[in-house]
């Protein structure tokens, strides 16, 4: 009897109560994401007008072909493309070495992450303009470093006047930012391969080299693809060091990535069709390459 | 024996590698700190100290008198304990909408949720900053509030969701035999029974909107009205030489992360881990 009366109440379809659980979170979501991902599809097919957007004409793919046969983007492609070949793996190398150490019984766990975290809760304003002092050509302290501790350099390197050079604070700061947080990460992912597993190869005679290879390699497959998409998608939205750093494109154009150009076209040159289609053209490449990346690392795990 | 020394000295080998990524994290952030309390005339100082050969709080008090960081520090605040609490009741309404109730769509309603988690927040700016400017919301806090609150749905509530359908339901049907409502359940049952997931919602809306910079960088021009990050940004491009005022404010607004990151660490670390949040 009572089971029953629960379960209709359980069942019944409220509609109002519904209503006033879902409609608060339904309206943001419309009014900030499912309509502006909607609007920007539609402006990036425009010559958009900001002041009297009827006024806007209609130019089909031109912004889209515009992007792609620029110079400048093409450059910001490649620079984004290097930028998360670099830092990727490098998060995901060292955040896996971190992990390992601080998986085992080690004095002060607790401590060594909170120093490995503070970067990944500072903010990339600050993080980013710390780098930049850090790499100052004249007084910083990696020139010092370089050439007065270590010898390496008997002249200041520029760092931030050069096209390539640029991106090695940029790329660092990619990396030491990200490694706490990879490393909490594989952390949860390591501490659920059972001991046993170890104790028995060690048993057999695997050495740890063999071990890593066999056991926590294949076990952490989920956690590997899952921060290989993570980490990717992050790399290529990569943008506030770069804007902070070389003023998103310094010298010459030659530094932007996607996004600082983006940044560029839309609030510098109020082109909000070339700035819409650049961002479309971007989240297309991100979706593909994170299918891409989920198939392949599917695939390899059947044997 | 032999096994022993191997173990000890693996551990050495351990300790020797944490201390010095440690060193690699730290110095960075000591010489931030340092330069914060250097008089200007040391700045640029050649050879770079590690220590400072004079301290002084005249950035600091610069930073915080002369140049607002006091106001921008307070609108900071405001922004992230509203967007928090803000997130914390949308999020928590929606996740036990798609945890308990019935309604038709729902699973279709989920799914759409769960693709504000895959949009790079970036590609939004652009529309989002017109809709804004529509809607009136530029230049002011609430505007930053709505799109911080917005950009954490859908991560809080497939978090929040979990969370609550790990609950018992008896305690809920008890109630509802009594005859109580799904909005009374909600608020005196559910709630309550929630306090570390809430608490993970907490830690992470909080630091994302402290920390966030793309979203007020293009929604805020008037000045009364930056948070610290773009505050930070802005000086820095106007005043370029003067680091020290830079990061005597740098260090004021890292406080309060540390300071939440600190006390809510285990919280912190078991969020991130179960659900794979970027902080």
């Amino acid at each position: 009897m009572l089971s029953m009366r629960l379960r209709r109440i359980r069942n019944s379809h409220q509609l109002a109560t519904a209503a006033l659980f879902i409609l608060p979170g339904l309206l943001l979501f419309v009014t900030f994401v499912i309509g502006p991902l909607i609007y920007s599809f539609q402006i990036s097919f425009y010559d958009w007008n900001i002041v009297h957007p009827e006024t806007s004409e209609w130019e089909g793919l031109q912004n889209y072909l515009g992007a792609i046969q620029d110079p400048v983007f093409r450059r910001a492609v490649v620079n984004t493309l290097v930028y998360t070949l670099v830092t990727v793996p490098g998060q995901m190398v060292l955040g896996l070495i971190v992990a390992i150490l601080l998986n085992q019984q080690i004095k002060g766990r607790a401590l060594f992450r909170v120093v490995y975290y503070l970067p990944v809760i500072t903010s990339w304003v600050i993080v980013s303009l710390l780098f930049e002092y850090l790499f100052s050509g004249q007084a910083g302290l990696v020139n010092y470093i370089l050439r007065d501790v270590l010898h390496l350099i008997d002249k200041n390197i520029r760092w931030l006047a050069d096209p390539i050079l640029a991106f090695v604070p940029i790329h660092l700061l990619g990396i030491w930012k990200g490694i706490g947080w990879t490393a909490i990460i594989f952390l949860a992912g390591l501490q659920v391969i059972p001991e046993h597993l170890y104790e028995a190869a060690e048993v057999d005679g695997a050495d740890p080299l063999q071990r890593f290879v066999h056991i926590t390699v294949p076990l952490l497959r989920p956690t590997i693809v899952f921060l290989l998409v993570v980490l990717t998608i992050g790399g290529l939205n990569a943008y506030i060091s770069n804007l902070l750093i070389t003023n998103g494109g310094d010298p010459m154009d030659l530094t932007h990535f996607v996004l600082t150009l983006m940044y560029e076209a839309t609030f510098t040159r109020l082109d909000f069709g070339m700035g819409s289609a650049i961002s479309y053209l971007l989240t297309f490449f991100v979706f593909a390459i994170s299918i891409f990346q989920i198939r392949l690392l599917r695939q390899t795990t059947e044997y | 024996m032999g096994l022993q020394n191997r173990r000890r000295f693996s551990r050495t080998v351990s300790y020797i590698l944490l201390i010095t990524g440690v060193a690699v994290v730290t110095i960075p952030f000591w010489y931030m700190l340092i330069t914060s309390l250097k008089p200007q005339s040391y700045i640029f100082e050649i050879p770079p100290q590690l220590w400072p050969q004079e301290i002084t709080l005249d950035n600091y008090a610069n930073a915080l008198g002369k140049d607002l960081f006091g106001l921008y520090f307070l609108n900071s605040l405001i922004v992230a304990i509203c967007s928090t609490a803000a997130t914390i009741v949308v999020s928590s309404l929606l996740a036990y909408a798609f945890a308990r109730l019935k309604f038709p769509g729902k699973e279709l309603l989920f799914y759409i949720f769960l693709l504000g988690m895959m949009i790079p927040p970036v590609m939004l700016i652009i529309p989002q900053f017109i809709i804004a400017k529509h809607l009136k919301l530029l230049d002011s806090l609430l505007g930053l509030l709505l799109v911080y609150v917005t950009m954490n749905l859908s991560m809080q509530t497939f978090l929040l969701r979990g969370f609550f359908e790990s609950i018992p339901r008896d305690l809920e049907d008890a109630a509802l035999i009594d005859g109580a409502t799904r909005w009374t359940i909600f608020w005196r049952v559910i709630m309550p029974l929630s306090r570390p997931g809430l608490a993970v919602v907490a830690i992470f809306t909080f630091l994302y909107s402290w920390d966030e910079f793309p979203w007020a960088h293009v929604a805020i021009k008037e000045t009364t009205r930056r948070t610290l990050p773009i505050a930070i940004a802005f000086f820095q491009s106007q005043h370029l030489t003067e680091w020290g005022q830079v990061f005597a404010a740098s260090i004021v607004a890292l406080v309060p992360v540390v300071i939440v990151f600190v006390l809510f660490q285990r919280h912190f670390v078991q969020g991130i881990a179960a659900t794979g949040m970027k902080g």
